[in-house]
């Protein structure tokens, strides 16, 4: 249970990093959803046994991160938090896919090529999403979620959930270190869970009730009135089309291959 | 489990997106309709709730390992089909974003794997039967426990079916299905477990909390509806979207028999040749298909380095100057 304080604290480190003002802050959160879902979705379109086509696509993140000032640990933590799972999923490939490739005067197993594929994509889309929501506010998010067309109650549900879950957190914490203190290092096994969960989900249910009240109180009628309305301007136009256009040509061309055929111009 | 973006392919990743988009807006309508919107903090809070509790493991007895809940048969015990299904959703869309459980290309195969068979199919078709009327402990038990599991199932199937078809692993069908549904009915029994601990405990403490929910025959309508999208949604993208149709075909080729390589070979060739001439981007299907695949796919070491040592380059320039001063 250790690891339940971790996730609190990282949760507040990338709320607050999502606060802070920088040029990429600064743009319009759905020019933001929109590149980021868009450059998912050309790293998710190579092959199999793609290794050099995905290299060229680290710029966005890259340009991404270091505009929007996101520190490069967090970053690489969560990158490295996920690939276990990469890797559980990805090694079978080298066993599995037996078929070799030759590369001039090397021959490489096509499993080993398509595992790189494989810890690279997770690398680059774990990236990507960690700097999206570094950068941009998590009512940003349900904002831009919400004109993309996704329902209102749904993007309301999302922005109340983000609301209590630090307060939700920090009242698990609560509970399982007083437990933990009595229990003097025995496992929480499942008759207790039930009590534990349900008298957490007790409260839980009782600070809904309040909250309800309180909301109502105040005029809720399912809408959350935002200081001041966001409005796409030409930056972001810009930003939307230049990242479209930029990544639409790095699926297209092959930077390495190219790369390498200057060199190897320049060497001849 | 959760679905990754790295295992997808761009035409799966946008079926089930579509589907569970459709899903939600179906169900954020019939929330819309049963439940006054002033209620919607209720299921914010729960929500929340939900995030922190499959935060807290508990030991399995003899393993020496430990498992959560994930709380979607709660979810739609307590609130039914519609209102649990977006308030996983949206637990779902928070650790997709923040802890990159998953991804978002892959939120649309985690929001319908892990949110839409238990809420859609499993609670509407098990739990609900089997617990209406009075339950004694026997029958509430076994309700809670077989639509726990058969949720579980479902959704396993999901992934393994969504990974197979995109083909970025080399994972057979037969073997990780052979893996992947047995290492689920241990989680779905750990999980309905967890329910019914939970719902026990309610039961002692709070029955009123747990009284069924109204029976309506929207939720099976809902389902109906949404499988009938999902054979549409599914045939279209993949017919105008898949660069890669031997995904299927080299999954069937392994499910058949191993030597069905060469007329798949041949095939794929055909299907390579046909998309070239149509596609958009030509060049899609020829990177990753025939026989010459890593062939052209990996350059030189040289263009890749030379590539990497430009993004980090354009890093560093772009690094932003603190003020000296």
């Amino acid at each position: 249970m250790a690891n339940f304080g971790d996730h609190l604290r990282e949760l507040g480190a990338l709320d607050r990093l999502a606060s802070m003002d920088s040029a990429i802050h600064r743009l319009d959160p759905r020019a933001k959803v929109l590149v980021t879902l868009f450059y998912i979705l050309l790293v998710a379109s190579f092959g199999r046994y793609e290794v050099s086509g995905l290299l060229p696509f680290a710029l966005f993140p890259v340009i991404q991160g270091t505009l929007g000032e996101v520190p490069w640990g967090l970053v690489g933590k969560r990158v490295l938090m996920v690939l276990p799972f990469a890797l559980v999923l990805g090694i079978l490939n080298p066993f599995l896919d037996h078929s070799t490739v030759l590369i001039g005067s090397w021959s490489l197993s096509a499993g080993w090529l398509s595992f790189v594929s494989i810890l690279l994509r997770f690398a680059l889309c774990v990236g990507a999403s960690v700097i999206l929501i570094a950068t941009t506010s998590m009512d940003g998010v349900c904002m831009a979620l919400e004109r993309l067309g996704l329902p209102r109650v749904f993007t309301i549900q999302i922005a109340l959930l983000y609301r209590y879950v630090f307060v939700l957190l920090e009242e698990t914490l609560r509970i399982t270190r007083a437990r933990e203190m009595r229990a003097n290092g025995r496992p929480l096994v499942l008759a207790e869970y039930g009590s534990l969960a349900g008298s957490l989900f007790l409260r839980t249910w009782e600070r809904a009730r309040r909250v309800h009240i309180a909301m109502l109180s105040r005029g809720f009628e399912g809408e959350f009135h935002g200081a001041r309305p966001p409005v796409f301007r030409l930056k972001d136009g810009v930003y939307l089309l230049g990242w479209g256009a930029v990544l639409i040509l790095l699926r297209l061309v092959n930077l390495p291959h190219l790369l390498e055929s200057l060199l190897k111009g320049v060497a001849s | 489990m959760h679905m990754a973006d790295a295992l997808l392919s761009p035409a799966v990743g946008a079926t089930m997106w579509a589907l569970s988009a459709a899903t939600l807006g179906r169900s954020a309508t019939q929330v819309r309709r049963t439940m006054d919107e002033g209620r919607l903090p209720f299921m914010g809070v729960l929500g929340a709730f939900v995030f922190a509790i499959q935060m807290l493991n508990f030991a399995i007895p003899g393993t020496g390992s430990s498992g959560h809940l994930a709380g979607t048969l709660f979810l739609a015990l307590l609130l039914g089909p519609h209102a649990a299904f977006l308030t996983v959703s949206s637990v779902l869309v928070v650790q997709a974003l923040f802890f990159a459980d998953g991804g978002l290309l892959a939120l649309g195969c985690n929001i319908f794997n892990i949110g839409f068979f238990p809420a859609f199919v499993a609670y509407p078709f098990i739990v609900r039967p089997l617990l209406a009327g009075n339950p004694g402990q026997g029958r509430r038990a076994f309700g809670i426990l077989l639509g726990a599991v058969l949720g579980l199932q479902f959704g396993a199937f999901g992934v393994v079916l969504e990974t197979v078809i995109s083909g970025r692993t080399a994972l057979p069908f037969k073997a990780f299905l052979y893996a992947m549904q047995p290492i689920h009915l241990a989680i779905g029994l750990v999980e309905g477990l967890a329910t019914l601990a939970l719902v026990g405990f309610l039961a002692r403490t709070r029955p009123e909390l747990l009284e069924t929910q109204p029976r309506s025959r929207s939720a099976w309508k809902g389902a109906l509806v949404v499988a009938v999208m999902a054979l549409v949604a599914g045939g279209c993208l993949s017919w105008f979207a898949s660069q890669r149709p031997d995904g299927l075909e080299w999954a069937l080729a392994k499910v058949g028999q191993h030597e069905a390589e060469a007329p798949v070979e041949s095939l794929h060739g055909r299907f390579a040749q046909a998309q070239a001439q149509t596609a958009l981007m030509p060049d899609y299907a020829f990177k990753s298909g025939g026989e010459s695949r890593g062939a052209t796919s990996l350059a030189g070491v040289g263009g890749g380095v030379l590539t990497l040592l430009i993004v980090g380059g354009v890093g560093i320039a772009l690094r932003p100057r603190r003020k000296m001063a």
